[in-house]
């Protein structure tokens, strides 16, 4: 493990964190889960004895590597005798892949976790998903972040930001808004992802699009941008000093890496910073669909949470997940509202559209 | 195969002759690899998505130009690989065959392993050493000249960096076709030419070149054919250029909401050129009688290179630093470096990646258990089947052998991506579901592997002299008893190597994989190419070295069974 360096800034912000509040705007905690159509699932020994006959989980999702990997190991750690898969990828391909299998009656997914929140409407109406509530979500999360069926539950938050290399760019330099992109000094020095591939990019592409019009990515496409595929791999290219700067990807990457000591740094523009939720469901058609629930229940249980706080950099929504210092707090940065709904409508205007505008 | 024969000894017996179901059998499997699979992909390029027919697919393809700049692209990409690796593999397997250049066996090995490289990884590998800003090479460049930190040497991710990664693993096809059309020419000739006065250099240019230029013709042709139907490397170097080409295209078209009429006609041209390709090469090498193998020839006669000869080893290890030398360093560095393109130092040294592929990674396990699996199963089906092929169609031991022999070749037309789609179209689908499970992968990689391995056992075929055989049928053996006893011993070499050949095949395999995939068939190929698209270069670097060691410790060991022969590698 790297060690992890704070800068005096990072910690002097620490100490006036506030634990617990994450979202800006978020509504104070429940004090009792309200009525639901569902009961709320508890670990019980019967599911954890029957989810070890079963023996594995199939985890498909479209988080970083490395973070799903280190889910998977505290996961069996927790519950030795359970060997969790991982099956990664960007989620418009983990969602192709999904509804490929299906079409082919081949049920290979247990638990899936996606960076695109129009799937879970996609999925839901197609009766792919099982009613499965966690306990610890229905006691501590706040309504709007888990489905009313209890057809899936938010995982987990975070933004497609901007960045840069340290050793390319002065920050004074740097770009601090979207609009700064644009400037003919950044040509042929961006790298971008893409929405056809990732989910988070798909969110992002939508919120720009709504925020901007196309015109925005008419003239981003002129600067020459190299294109990657998935929301992890822009901050990644930056710390090895591939591109000077990134035009999206994923905040909690940067974070990492900076974190790791390389030389990157997140960027939230000026106009807003797209805001984006990964929501998780268990399967109906689920293969071990007692370590399905067993796993969609301790990913939501404070120790999950507080992993994906403290490792992967991302925020929760669950209250008691204690904030990192290091990192800005979501109700410090402008923030642009995710929609879900919207997102579903649009996806595939917004994939040919893109298509067209940067040729791949 | 064990099949009940009747003893030598009566031959009056009578029997069945089991060539007639041994045809039927492999007309229907050929039938389920391919006619089935490209019925259905030329079905759903006259279709629209309610089922209706229509040719709007192909009006699409020929006036939109997001199809027709990457058909552009790809012409222009294969033109210029296959140039490229004539002009540097011609030379090369000229002087390793043909000349007193030292350490030539040596060659011959470097070029297996960069033939048993997959395009993929190398392509990532050039990312490693010339990407512009980050690249090796590059970073070098600058601290040597002191150039600004803007600019750079190479760009890989551009259409020349692309057609120069390409040809690096594409030319050991040509250098192979060459090397073996000059190890076979006879001395005799060359006596010949030397006795009528010619000295060694107009021997060369008037005897061996002439002898060994169709072999330089038909390597033209597969280069072309493989850069056309690559879909790993521009994957990898093109999209982040911002171009497609027609395979990137067709694999696009398969993002939700995927569009198979579309990526079904965009793949027509590919086979179109493909077929007026092979034809072409036919029409040309058909007629010539350059039938010089087989019977009993003189020693090769080595040109004498005097002090050139050290000029020539380094012209030919410069050439493999392309594809050897460079590329595994830049795998092996990234492999112990924290920072995938930087170097190893005493400081940023880890041994994190590595941990990561073996204890972390829930995939590598299975990854590397379902290509080994495929690759044996795949290799010993494909050099059966071969080998029944090539018999019964070079010794013309049945009726309809020539639609075998067509059907065998046929899949040679299919690019890899193509014959993906069709075969998921085909047998995802009730009442045959093969997809989700390995088989699909298998009936995939066997049906790519054929037509080589069959070319390459028919004229295996060919040079064993029919007269044993008959021989043999004449004293009441049947055709699979002659075929075990007598001409599968003088074959044992050329069987191995297209074993191997397959093999490796396998294990380079993307194109058709990347189709037909589910997370449980999963094979390393795909999971490298998935670990690409996140950017995660370092576990990259462990599962290619892992994948290589694989491939190399397979193709030796098979080489080196007792009894088995040892066959050369340099003849895959």
């Amino acid at each position: 493990m790297p060690k992890v360096r704070f800068s005096r800034r990072q910690l002097l912000r620490a100490a006036t964190a506030v634990v617990g509040a994450i979202a800006a705007g978020k509504p104070g905690r429940p004090a009792r889960a309200q009525a639901r159509a569902v009961a709320a699932e508890p670990i019980t020994p019967a599911l954890i004895e029957a989810a070890k006959k079963e023996g594995k989980v199939a985890f498909y999702t479209a988080m970083d590597l490395p973070v799903a990997e280190k889910f998977a190991k505290a996961f069996e750690a927790r519950f030795p005798g359970i060997t969790v898969r991982v099956e990664r990828s960007g989620a418009e391909r983990v969602f192709q892949r999904i509804g490929q299998e299906m079409e082919s009656r081949i049920h290979a997914v247990d638990v899936v976790n996606s960076a695109d929140g129009a799937h879970f409407i996609v999925w839901k109406r197609n009766d792919w998903l099982a009613p499965y509530l966690p306990e610890e979500v229905a006691r501590h999360y706040p309504p709007q972040y888990y489905d009313p069926d209890g057809l899936w539950v938010t995982t987990r938050v975070w933004l497609s930001s901007l960045g840069y290399n340290t050793n390319l760019v002065k920050p004074e330099e740097a770009p601090k808004s979207f609009a700064d992109l644009l400037d003919a000094k950044w040509m042929g020095k961006m790298v971008k992802a893409h929405p056809a591939y990732s989910g988070t990019i798909m969110t992002a592409t939508f919120q720009i699009v709504r925020e901007f019009g196309w015109q925005y990515l008419e003239k981003l496409a002129q600067q020459k941008v190299m294109q990657v595929q998935s929301s992890t791999d822009p901050p990644k290219k930056l710390a090895l000093g591939e591109r000077a700067v990134m035009a999206d990807g994923n905040d909690y990457n940067v974070i990492q890496l900076k974190e790791a000591g390389q030389p990157v740094e997140v960027v939230y523009p000026a106009e807003g910073t797209p805001l984006v939720t990964g929501p998780s469901a268990v399967f109906a058609s689920a293969p071990n669909p007692n370590a399905a629930r067993l796993f969609q229940n301790w990913l939501h249980s404070l120790e999950a949470q507080q992993l994906l706080v403290d490792f992967a950099r991302q925020h929760s929504v669950h209250p008691l997940a204690k904030e990192k210092p290091g990192v800005r707090r979501l109700d410090e940065i402008k923030l642009w509202r995710d929609d879900p709904a919207g997102v579903e409508q649009m996806s595939e205007q917004i994939k040919a559209r893109y298509a067209q505008i940067f040729k791949v | 195969m064990s099949i009940a024969l009747p003893a030598l000894g009566a031959p009056r017996t009578p029997k069945i002759d089991i060539s007639w179901p041994i045809l039927i059998l492999s007309a229907a499997l050929l039938c389920v690899l391919i006619l089935l699979p490209m019925s259905w992909l030329i079905y759903y390029s006259l279709v629209d998505r309610t089922g209706a027919f229509t040719l709007d697919n192909f009006k699409t393809l020929v006036t939109d130009p997001i199809f027709v700049d990457p058909l552009t692209t790809t012409v222009i990409l294969a033109t210029s690989s296959s140039i490229i690796c004539c002009a540097f593999a011609g030379p090369m397997g000229w002087l390793v065959a043909r000349t007193d250049m030292p350490l030539r066996r040596t060659v011959r090995a470097l070029v297996t392993a960069s033939f048993v490289t997959p395009p993929f990884l190398g392509a990532i590998a050039w990312e490693l050493l010339a990407a512009p800003n980050s690249g090796l090479l590059n970073k070098i460049y600058r601290a040597v000249t002191g150039a600004g930190a803007d600019e750079h040497l190479f760009n890989i991710y551009s259409l020349a960096g692309l057609i120069f990664v390409i040809s690096a693993y594409t030319f050991p096809y040509v250098f192979v076709l060459i090397a073996n059309a000059l190890d076979r020419i006879p001395g005799d000739l060359e006596d010949a030419s030397a006795i009528l006065g010619g000295g060694t250099w107009t021997t060369a240019r008037r005897i061996t070149i002439p002898l060994a230029l169709p072999a330089l013709l038909a390597g033209a042709i597969i280069a072309f054919l493989q850069a056309m139907t690559l879909f790993g490397s521009p994957a990898i170097l093109a999209i982040p250029a911002g171009f497609h080409t027609m395979t990137t295209k067709i694999w696009s078209l398969f993002n939700y909401p995927p569009k198979p009429e579309l990526a079904a006609a965009a793949s027509v041209p590919l086979l179109v050129l493909t077929v007026a390709l092979l034809r072409a090469e036919n029409l040309i090498l058909g007629r010539r009688g350059y039938s010089v193998v087989g019977g009993k020839q003189g020693d090769p006669r080595l040109v004498r290179l005097g002090a050139l000869k050290w000029a020539a080893l380094a012209f030919v290890f410069l050439v493999l630093m392309c594809p050897v030398f460079l590329p595994y360093g830049a795998l092996l560095n990234a492999t112990f470096s924290r920072v995938a393109t930087s170097f190893v130092t005493f400081d940023n040294f880890t041994l994190h990646n590595i941990h990561f592929v073996f204890f972390e990674l829930s995939a590598t396990q299975l990854a590397v258990k379902n290509t080994f699996l495929l690759g044996v199963a795949s290799a010993t089906i494909g050099t059966i089947m071969a080998v029944v092929i090539a018999y019964l169609t070079t010794r013309r031991a049945i009726r309809g052998y020539r639609a075998l022999g067509f059907l065998a070749t046929a899949p040679v037309a299919i690019p890899g991506i193509v014959l993906g789609v069709g075969l998921f179209l085909s047998y995802a689908r009730p009442p045959l579901v093969l997809y989700g499970t390995l088989w699909i992968l298998l009936l995939a990689f066997v049906t790519i592997a054929l037509p080589a391995a069959y070319q390459q056992l028919q004229s295996a075929f060919r040079s064993v002299h029919t007269d044993l055989e008959d021989a043999s049928r004449i004293l009441g053996s049947s055709r699979l008893r002659t075929l075990r006893d007598i001409t599968a011993p003088l074959l044992r070499t050329s069987v191995i190597a297209t074993w191997c050949f397959i093999f490796v095949g396998v294990i380079r395999e993307l194109s058709a994989a990347i189709m037909l995939f589910t997370s449980e068939t999963k094979v390393i190929s795909v999971l490298i190419f998935d670990l690409n698209e996140s950017g995660d270069l370092g576990a990259i670097s462990v599962l290619g070295l892992i994948m290589l060691a694989i491939t190399f410790a397979v193709v030796i060991a098979v080489n080196r069974i007792p009894g088995f022969g040892d066959a050369r590698l340099r003849n895959a």
